[in-house]
């Protein structure tokens, strides 16, 4: 069965048709990149199956539940995480406690006003494992309002990771980044893919990153899907060559 | 000095001065009902300080809350039956009641409105207490009643006519209190809370369901803000409608900004200013509001992080 099905859906604010049926389907186990030019509306897509906003038609399935009416926190808790353009984090917390917090929700403690000593240890030891994987363990102990972009980057990362999600959505995990940031950042999402063997959607702007990571590659281009294929057949595909360059498709 | 010594040594600080106040407090020229007043109103003030400091939201009609636990409790009283023990539980049950109504009602509110609303309902209780003569005794407030001796069974403690007694019952209900809201503050529910001040979009897709947590915190708070207002009653065994008032929101607001509302004790730092300040300029000049104005101006723009933020800083360097 497939992990995650959206069919046919449409956005419009106003009168402003932000997404214009768009049909995805992801397989579990697989990395999708969704790419296209600014304003191709990659992202509002993105909202729409994370459940910021819900879409003016069409349908989205989550491992075959209708989720098109969930709210975020519910998809949350079915297994879908995300990562936003803007990194969003616990600035004035230190990545122990931003890791511990979503640890401690996937762990059904969210409204547990104490801790067993066992229960505490359980937890420590899994935000542990998650700084070790992120590459932060020995920032744990720094806020995060003060680290660097790629490990703000790597801790929002580690944060949807600790909520063990069965699909993880980025949106534009390089953005603002440097050759290195972006090359460790690639590394850990090539990571989460190929060792965990974790369902990834995400949206790029560097195509470095996209046709070194993606299994599937979708184009968006005003709205709607301008292509959908293999890194090769994107890569070699007029449409989608001429959409970059801003021509008319021949 | 480690953070960790600082942080117990400062703790241990704090309560040897709460416990020893009534014998000192003669000799730096105040009196033990001022120590009371201190602990009262830093206890609204940590209790709000819990909603607006460690949730992010701010409500600026805690006077609600803490005036219906002092109505409660002189009506307890007066109407039901003479004991202090009663008035105290009818007073915060009548409080936390309606933080548990109203909040359910505004909790998906944000910032300005969320602020605006909290005072249009304090406004509310405010009016009934002053119209409602009969019941209330409208704008004199309520008078005719007295906080009673505690009957514990083998003896009686006078908390009536002993200062020192009724100090030292506060003491303990405030120690329970605060010591209630940190255990809190450090648990995965007191995380939650965190997480929603920190950044509300994150704590949402981490699958909190936000308003729940908000509305809980909010009970939480109002819930020591009627305690704290119970205790106001009893202290001078009278209560009017000054306690609903807007002003009385603000004050507890300037409180907790004053000592510094991202620390624990800040609220508690800044009650004593605030109380201290009150007792001792409004003796020389009427217009004793204005000083404190002015403190409150010079600390927002100086120490942001209020008075103990301050101090922090400066332990750090």
């Amino acid at each position: 069965m497939s992990l995650l099905q959206v069919q046919n859906v449409s956005r419009h604010f106003g009168s402003l048709i932000a997404v214009n049926g768009v049909t995805l389907t992801v397989e579990p186990g697989e990395l999708r990149a969704v790419i296209g030019p600014n304003g191709a509306g990659k992202t509002t897509f993105f909202n729409l199956i994370s459940g910021f906003f819900p879409p003016t038609a069409g349908k989205i399935l989550f491992a075959g539940q209708d989720i098109t009416a969930l709210p975020p926190h519910k998809r949350v808790i079915m297994g879908m995480a995300r990562t936003f353009q803007i990194t969003e984090i616990f600035p004035e917390l230190n990545v122990r406690e931003n890791l511990r917090i979503p640890v401690e929700i996937a762990s059904g403690l969210r409204l547990r006003p104490w801790l067993s000593k066992s229960a505490d240890a359980r937890i420590r030891e899994r935000v542990a494992e998650l700084m070790e994987l992120g590459g932060l363990t020995e920032k744990a102990d720094r806020l995060v309002g003060e680290l660097s972009h790629g490990d703000q980057r790597a801790t929002e990362i580690m944060m949807s990771l600790a909520l063990r999600p069965r699909l993880l959505l980025l949106d534009e995990p390089t953005a603002g980044m440097g050759d290195q940031e972006t090359y460790d950042i690639s590394r850990l999402i090539r990571r989460l893919h190929k060792d965990q063997g974790l369902t990834i959607v995400l949206i790029e702007h560097d195509m470095r990153v996209v046709f070194n990571l993606a299994d599937r590659i979708m184009v968006l281009a005003e709205g709607a899907v301008l292509a959908e294929g293999t890194p090769d057949d994107i890569a070699n595909s007029e449409v989608v060559q001429a959409a970059y360059l801003g021509k008319a498709a021949a | 000095m480690s953070a960790l010594t600082r942080q117990r040594l400062s703790l241990a600080l704090i309560w040897l001065a709460l416990l020893t106040m009534p014998y000192w407090m003669n000799a730096v020229g105040g009196y033990t009902e001022l120590g009371t007043r201190v602990l009262v109103l830093g206890l609204a003030a940590m209790a709000l300080n819990f909603l607006l400091g460690f949730t992010g939201v701010l409500s600026f009609g805690h006077a609600a809350y803490f005036g219906l636990g002092a109505y409660g409790a002189g009506m307890a009283i007066k109407y039901l039956a003479p004991s202090t023990p009663l008035a105290i539980v009818i007073g915060v049950v009548l409080g936390t009641l309606a933080g548990a109504i109203i909040g359910a009602l505004i909790v998906k509110l944000r910032g300005v409105y969320f602020a605006m609303v909290t005072i249009a309902f304090a406004q509310v209780f405010f009016f009934i207490a002053i119209r409602w003569n009969a019941v209330t005794g409208g704008d004199d407030g309520l008078t005719g009643w007295h906080r009673h001796a505690l009957d514990l069974g083998f003896g009686k403690i006078d908390i009536l006519n002993n200062d020192k007694a009724f100090y030292y019952l506060v003491l303990v209900l405030f120690a329970i209190a605060v010591g209630l809201m940190a255990l809190l503050l450090r648990s995965p529910f007191g995380r939650t809370l965190l997480a929603i001040r920190e950044n509300e979009r994150r704590a949402r897709f981490l699958g909190l369901p936000i308003e729940q947590h908000i509305w809980l915190s909010f009970v939480i708070s109002c819930l020591f803000a009627s305690l704290a207002g119970t205790l106001f009653a009893l202290l001078s065994n009278f209560i009017d409608p000054h306690a609903l008032h807007w002003s009385q929101s603000g004050n507890f607001v300037i409180m907790a900004v004053l000592g510094g509302m991202r620390s624990f004790w800040g609220p508690l730092v800044g009650a004593a200013i605030f109380v201290v300040l009150q007792d001792y300029v409004s003796s020389h000049t009427a217009n004793w509001m204005s000083i404190i104005g002015l403190f409150f101006v010079l600390v927002v723009m100086f120490f942001p992080r209020g008075v103990l933020g301050m101090l922090r800083r400066k332990a750090k360097s």
